[in-house]
């Protein structure tokens, strides 16, 4: 269970999410110079936003630019495709645009004095940034110039006016520098309020984390503890020796909130496939030329994670990633007053686990979604719109139209039950009579039968409460068969069991059929190559992928491994009830689907199957390679018909098979219609089911009111059955109506002010 | 809420029971406890409301989403 409602649970989580993290150079930059932005602006030209984006991070660039022993190299993502990036020349390259070095901005005078022994770059460092926040700095050097091992760099690599530019920034901070003066430490320490030793001399004990010595106030660092020189590691030990400093004086915790200072290992991953190798611009003596450094900058892959978001549509569509999301879904949920913007953005998404799945940290925004949309109901703020016509199919399914259970005719005992769900029954109920036959011939010890629907849709819906119910119905049943082994032919069924009652024993349909073997009667493919669509359902049920592979090559096709497959498959828009929350999003999902492979698809789901044919998609359900199907890879039926085609199936099952009567059917089902192709297809749009306008009409007829089009001869009626009010223009046509019509509304328009 | 109609839905509609043109008159639409008066074709005699088709896709619909996300 997924807990961000409270702050911390919210940091923790968007904690794992690693967009945010720095690139490997820039953590590897014992300064943190934010090299990736640096490279962008210069890759696209832009030398001054380079320089200052440099400059912000360091204050002595020119110098820097041209001793740098770039640490943040070694680091470089660019290395592992072709040579790493030429940051230090790319930084000095930079430095050719005329940009002035910002005014000097000095916080308010703090009166404390600071004394910095020592003026190379440690030193040098800590004096300017003590000094802008606004204390009183000297800075005592033994030697007659500043900088020390500085010039042990030569004149062609250091040109001296970039020595004397940089430095001039002490006289702007009025700085006091004593050269050629070596105080005396105790004087000093006496002097001074706080005193920063960066020669690294002398036989003191330093904490590695705050620079801070055993004497209070005194703080020391340099290269010589180090034992080896490296100038960006130096003005690291004097920016955070004089983060201790100004902590120190201002009587603050030295320790506290101090993680990621200096070098560290980032945690942020970079995929770098597909990336072209590439060698670094070969480097003059002199430096990069600014066409040159533009060419090296380009290099640069912006180090950035974005794994999920690349693989998923709809994590694509609103623009972010899943650290800025979970906090808007927080956010949304915390809301007391005013619109709460991300509700379609939490009921759009699919839960089908992609993202977790290619993430390096395993970050679910499905499991954040569903958690979320749970919450909404709990809070009585659940858009009724968004998943009201599924929870109303899933009504319909555990209802007496189609719900049933049976031990197999002629027995009082199941080992097996098959459970066949309630979307292939829709789709395709002469499957479920098929594989129900083959599971008898196939199976001994009996197999009963059961319909209705696992509970999936309130699931996604957040409705906790439906989903129990559901999972109830089907265990009271289970319980009365004797608790046979259930045969699934629905991998959503097959995951909710698996998670919700792992008591049950559970089999696939597939797993079997392959243990079994296919009847003698399957359909032989023509060797022709099909694309394997995994239902997102069964992400990580390798044995069901296996069996499903072996199932087809046996009929004869060449299976050609769609590039998302197994445990990255992509979700068809019906998981989460993504297409009822964001049509346009859910039909984007299976476009994108749909055009990875020039291949004729095979799925195993028929709400898959249904969607990719409903776009043109040739796409068959595996069962339609068995068992033979009436819609042949093409369109399937709508909402209305899968109604009808459950209803029929229970009737006709249990007239057929166990010699049952179904009666009871309301009154208005038995009202004819004449409803063309295009009515159908707006219907199915407006997702208005034919039952609907059967009620509308019967009410009308009964005596409701309606209205008349004087020109038409057509009658316009309305209905409200419960949350929705229909209306349907129709005119009487022989024993029956035909619908030229239909729309619907929420909002409640004078009902009970009519007499 | 405000809601302007456009009549020429309305024109060609009687109300089939009372056999009377439609008025246009001031009618209660609520939905999640919020409530607005709306000008709305009604039968004067008996006080069938007409949702025109337009009305109900459009505005109507707007104001549900608006509402549901309230």
């Amino acid at each position: 269970m997924i807990d961000f409602m409270d702050q911390k649970g919210l940091r923790e989580l968007e904690a794992r999410c690693i967009q945010d993290e720095a690139p490997p150079c820039q953590a590897t930059c014992p300064l943190h110079v934010d090299v990736r932005g640096m490279l962008a602006a210069l890759g696209r030209g832009d030398f001054a936003a380079a320089r200052a984006v440099y400059q912000k991070s360091v204050p002595f660039p020119g110098i820097v630019s041209r001793v740098c022993d770039e640490p943040c190299q070694g680091a470089c993502t660019r290395g592992q495709v072709g040579e790493a990036i030429a940051i230090r020349a790319l930084e000095q390259a930079c430095m050719q645009a005329d940009v002035p070095r910002p005014p000097v901005k000095k916080l308010r005078a703090r009166h404390k004095r600071v004394a910095v022994i020592g003026g190379g770059l440690s030193g040098l460092t800590a004096v300017a940034d003590l000094s802008r926040k606004g204390y009183d700095l000297t800075l005592y050097e033994a030697a007659d110039r500043l900088g020390g091992r500085i010039w042990q760099t030569s004149a062609t690599t250091l040109p001296r006016e970039l020595i004397a530019q940089d430095l001039a920034l002490l006289s702007e901070l009025d700085v006091a520098v004593k050269l050629e003066t070596s105080p005396d430490l105790a004087a000093i320490c006496q002097d001074y309020d706080a005193v920063y030793l960066a020669t690294g001399q002398g036989e003191v004990h330093v904490d590695p984390l705050t620079y801070a010595t055993d004497q209070p106030g005194l703080f020391a660092g340099g290269s010589l503890l180090r034992g080896h020189w490296s100038p960006i590691a130096s003005m690291s030990d004097g920016r955070r020796a004089a983060v201790s400093i100004d902590r120190y004086l201002q009587k603050v915790s030295l320790t506290a909130s101090r993680s990621n200072e200096g070098a560290y290992e980032t945690k942020l991953y970079t995929n770098t496939t597909g990336v072209g190798a590439s060698d670094a611009v070969p480097l003059p003596v002199l430096g990069y030329s600014a066409e040159e450094a533009i060419a090296e900058a380009q290099r640069c892959i912006q180090c950035q994670c974005l794994e999920c978001v690349k693989v998923c549509a709809y994590l694509e569509e609103y623009g972010g990633y899943p650290r800025q999301y979970v906090r808007t879904v927080y956010n949304n949920l915390s809301i007391v007053m005013g619109e709460r913007h991300a509700n379609q953005f939490i009921n759009s998404c699919a839960t089908c686990g992609l993202c977790a799945a290619v993430c390096p940290t395993d970050f679910d925004m499905g499991a954040v979604c569903k958690t979320a949309r749970s919450v909404m109901v709990q809070q009585k703020r659940m858009p009724p719109s968004a998943h009201e016509f599924a929870l109303r199919d899933m009504a319909f399914s555990n209802g007496d139209k189609f719900a049933m259970a049976r031990n197999q005719p002629g027995t009082t005992t199941s080992a097996y039950l098959f459970f066949p769900g309630c979307q292939l029954a829709g789709s395709s109920p002469e499957q479920v009579t098929a594989v129900y036959d083959y599971l008898q011939a196939n199976l001994s010890g009996g197999v009963g039968l059961m319909l209705g629907c696992c509970g999936a849709p309130a699931d996604w819906a957040g409705r906790d409460d439906l989903r129990a119910a559901a999972l109830a119905q089907f265990q009271e049943s289970h319980a009365a068969l004797g608790r046979p082994k259930v045969v699934l032919a629905c991998s959503s069924c097959f995951q909710m069991f698996k998670a919700r009652l792992p008591e049950v024993e559970l089999v696939s349909l597939w797993t079997l059929l392959q243990e079994k073997g296919m009847p003698e009667t399957a359909v032989s493919g023509a060797s022709d190559a099909i694309a394997i669509h995994d239902p997102c359902t069964t992400r990580y049920e390798t044995a069901v992928q296996d069996s499903v592979r072996h199932l087809v090559s046996q009929l004869g096709y060449d299976i050609a491994e769609l590039p998302r497959s197994r445990e990255t498959t992509t979700c068809c828009g019906f998981g989460g009830l993504m297409v009822y929350a964001n049509r346009d999003l859910a039909k984007k999902v299976v476009a994108q689907r749909i055009a990875e492979s020039p291949a004729d698809y095979v799925t195993y789901c028929a709400v898959c199957r249904d969607y990719f044919a409903a776009q043109g998609k040739p796409t068959r359900h595996l069962l339609d390679l068995i068992f033979g199907s009436s819609h042949d890879g093409g369109r399937g039926p709508g909402f209305s018909q899968k109604h009808e085609n459950r209803a029929r199936l229970k009737r006709q099952l249990l007239q057929e098979r166990w010699g049952e009567m179904v009666t009871g059917a309301e009154e208005y089902a038995s009202i004819r219609l004449n409803l063309s192709d295009a009515l159908l297809a707006l219907l199915e749009d407006r997702l208005i089911l034919v039952e609907d306008l059967q009620q509308v009409i019967a009410y009308a007829e009964r005596g409701g009111h309606k209205l008349l089009n004087a020109q038409s001869g057509h009658f316009l009626a309305q209905f409200r059955p419960n949350t929705v009010t229909y209306w349907v223009e129709y005119a009487p046509d022989g024993d029956g109506y035909t619908v030229f019509n239909a729309y619907s509304h929420r909002m409640d328009v004078g009902e009970g002010k009519r007499p | 809420m405000s809601v302007k109609l456009d009549l020429s839905d309305a024109a060609n509609w009687v109300c089939a029971d009372c056999q009377v043109a439609l008025i246009i008159k001031k009618v209660d639409v609520s939905y999640l406890g919020s409530s607005f008066p709306v000008d709305m074709p009604v039968c004067p005699q008996c006080g069938l409301v007409f949702v025109p088709e337009a009305l109900a896709l459009g505005k109507m619909a707007e104001v549900e989403k608006t509402l549901e996300d309230k």
